[in-house]
């Protein structure tokens, strides 16, 4: 008997009772599809949160003032006295004190209202200095990025929605644009790069930042910078380039080693792993929950297959009388219930998908489709079957063909 | 006696082709079944039965035996044991010159296979099963391919006399019909013995005279039959009839040849 038959032989007993082998599978087809989806849920969310602090510059660092790890006493909050300057973004990009550091782009930035003709538009004006493109790992629409030679001129780079709400358009270059009753040139556009969860990065306006500080945003220290971004050389430099800015900014700021420094470093990357715990976290639990509903779903395979075997006990004294050995009797009751657990696991994947495809509708969450879970859900819906399928197989195949016949 | 069985088999091979290597290869000339002091014994609980008590009994290739005896007398041990259902707790069993003794599962299934065909009291077709599919289980199990297995279940059936109802189902036929499917299930594989327990227990009248009448000619092509009945005119057909009271044979009488 090949296995071709036997699957045949499988099908025709799954298919004579349909209503029957339905709700078996079922069982499998609601573990499976919860599996698909939870598993989607998760890894949507974990690309979301990668792609959005992807977006924000790659090997990136982020210096902010202040510290974060508070301690009793009063301190200034974030805002009220920048400990960040100029000086500390320039000290930083030391090729001597800061080797792995590549790029350093300190930024100062503040709601605006911009104003074109007879639109206006209120947005983020960023102060900063030309390594910020390559920094937060942008690229250009049209026209030209900042550059040194811009000093404190009253140039501007608008992100593409700044554009096309001022302008009804992104090619805007050569353009004008007041910005706090000052009349500023708009020199280019940025390529859009989407939004992160709290700043929309297409809807911005960067202009040079002593144009910023001493011109628009004024304020009691003019050197101070809101924060400072720094891009290490490599993805493997970014922990040297961590300790070696918190030195030269301990140096700058006259900070004993033991001393609570009055700012904070955070990469990108732990940024990224807080995100993705959570979210893993959520992934485990769910994802358990669906497999808990599997398990489920297995013992239900088990005890149809039991209740099968019972009911066909004359099939199979005949089958057996006929010359079926053990073995092959065994078998076909495997192939039975791996075709429960096939039949669930693909119509699972299918409503999985399904899912994957409508939900994201109705929540904010995106919902991936992974082929790998999808694949590995269904090898996994026909091992519960034959796992399941074991014990009342092996039941069948031991049963001796004369009782087997002899019950009615 | 052979050159009538070909007209059935005229293109398949009279032995199933076999999975495995050829252990059970019919010995020329032996007798169909040969059992020496055959003794089976069940333990229930603490009670020991002693079912069949020293049968000694030769069956010669082509006879016809009617196995006759009173309920609980070992008549159905007895068929047990000869259709390799079961193994005797003592005492020799030798099928078609080979002995039946001491096989595993496996051993056993595989000799039913290829040198028994029953034929029961309650036909047990598969009812999901069309009549064709029916008899050509047996061949599935021998590992014979595809198209030589309906050819042959499309020949069997139309040797008992149904090939134009090889598609229906056991549900849409007759009690006889569905007894004719199963002696053409017994047939198929080209079994040295064809044993039938109580073949027409469940038939009225003319469909038992209409299955006899299909034993008769199985018989006059050389078949070896053994019938087990209570039916004094049923085994009244057969050529020899063999009684058994207590687990031992009674009396065996050859009525002479028919």
């Amino acid at each position: 008997m090949t296995w071709l038959e036997t699957l045949r032989t499988g099908w025709d007993a799954v298919r004579s009772h349909r209503l029957r082998s339905g709700l078996t599978a079922l069982g499998i087809l609601i573990g499976i599809a919860a599996v698909v989806l939870t598993v989607g849920l998760g890894e949507g969310a974990q690309s979301r949160v990668s792609s959005q602090i992807d977006a924000l510059g790659s090997n990136l660092l982020l210096v902010s003032p202040g510290s974060s790890t508070s301690s009793a006493g009063v301190r200034g909050g974030l805002g009220s006295a920048s400990t960040l300057t100029v000086q500390d973004a320039t000290a930083l990009s030391s090729r001597v004190a800061a080797p792995d550091v590549a790029a350093v782009a300190p930024t100062t930035q503040r709601s605006e209202s911009l104003i074109a003709g007879a639109a206006n538009w209120t947005t983020t004006v960023v102060g900063t200095t030309p390594s910020w493109l390559p920094v937060r790992a942008r690229t250009m629409a049209s026209g030209r990025f900042l550059t040194d030679a811009d000093g404190s001129a009253a140039v501007t780079v608008l992100g593409p929605t700044t554009a096309t709400e001022l302008f009804g358009s992104t090619d805007v270059t050569g353009q004008s644009v007041t910005i706090n009753g000052i009349p500023f040139e708009v020199v280019g556009v940025l390529d859009p790069a989407g939004s992160s969860s709290t700043t929309n990065l297409d809807d911005q306006a960067i202009v040079p930042l002593q144009t910023a500080v001493t011109r628009l945003f004024g304020g009691a220290t003019r050197t101070s910078v809101q924060s400072i971004y720094l891009q290490a050389s490599s993805a493997g430099a970014l922990s040297a380039a961590y300790q070696e800015a918190t030195s030269v900014l301990d140096n700058q700021h006259h900070l004993a080693v033991t001393a609570t420094p009055d700012f904070s470093i955070t990469s990108q990357q732990s940024l990224l792993t807080t995100a993705t715990s959570v979210s893993k976290t959520l992934t485990v639990l769910l994802a358990g929950i669906a497999g808990l509903s599997l398990l489920v779903g297995g013992i239900g395979v088990m005890n149809i297959m039991l209740v099968s075997v019972t009911e066909r006990t004359r099939e199979i004294g005949l089958r057996k009388a006929l010359g079926a050995p053990p073995r092959i009797i065994r078998r076909q009751f495997l192939v039975e219930a791996s075709v429960l657990g096939l039949a669930g696991g693909l119509l699972g994947a299918g409503l999985g998908v399904a899912g994957a495809l409508i939900v994201p509708h109705f929540i904010s969450n995106p919902i991936a489709i992974s082929p790998t879970a999808i694949a590995v859900a269904i090898v996994v819906a026909v091992a519960i079957g034959v796992l399941f399928g074991v014990y009342p197989a092996s039941r069948a195949a031991r049963l001796a063909p004369i009782d087997a016949l002899r019950s009615e | 006696m052979s050159s009538d069985r070909s007209l059935i088999w005229d293109d398949a091979s009279p032995e199933p082709a076999s999975e495995d290597t050829q252990v059970f290869d019919a010995v020329e000339g032996a007798p169909v079944i040969e059992l020496t002091d055959v003794r089976k014994s069940y333990a229930t609980g603490s009670v020991r039965v002693d079912a069949l008590r020293g049968v000694s009994l030769r069956i010669e290739e082509g006879e016809y035996v009617a196995v006759m005896g009173p309920s609980g007398s070992g008549k159905s041990t007895l068929m047990h044991i000869v259709g390799c259902l079961d193994v005797p707790t003592s005492g020799d069993y030798r099928l078609a010159g080979e002995l039946v003794g001491e096989l595993d599962d496996e051993e056993l299934a595989e000799i039913r296979n290829r040198r028994v065909g029953f034929v029961f009291q309650q036909f047990n077709l598969l009812p999901s099963l069309s009549a064709w599919r029916n008899v050509e289980l047996p061949l599935t199990y021998a590992g014979v391919p595809g198209p030589e297995r309906r050819a042959r279940a499309l020949a069997a059936l139309g040797r008992v006399g149904i090939g134009d109802r090889v598609e229906h189902k056991p549900g849409e036929l007759s009690g006889g019909q569905q007894q004719r499917v199963a002696v053409a299930r017994a047939l198929v594989g080209d079994p040295a013995l064809i044993l039938a327990d109580e073949p027409t227990g469940n038939l009225d009248s003319i469909a038992t005279e209409d299955v006899l009448t299909l034993f008769d000619e199985l018989h006059a092509q050389g078949r070896t039959i053994v019938l087990i009945t209570h039916e004094a005119e049923v085994a009244e057909r057969a050529g020899r009839i063999i009684r058994i009271k207590d687990g031992m044979l009674s009396s065996d009488v050859s009525v002479g040849a028919r």
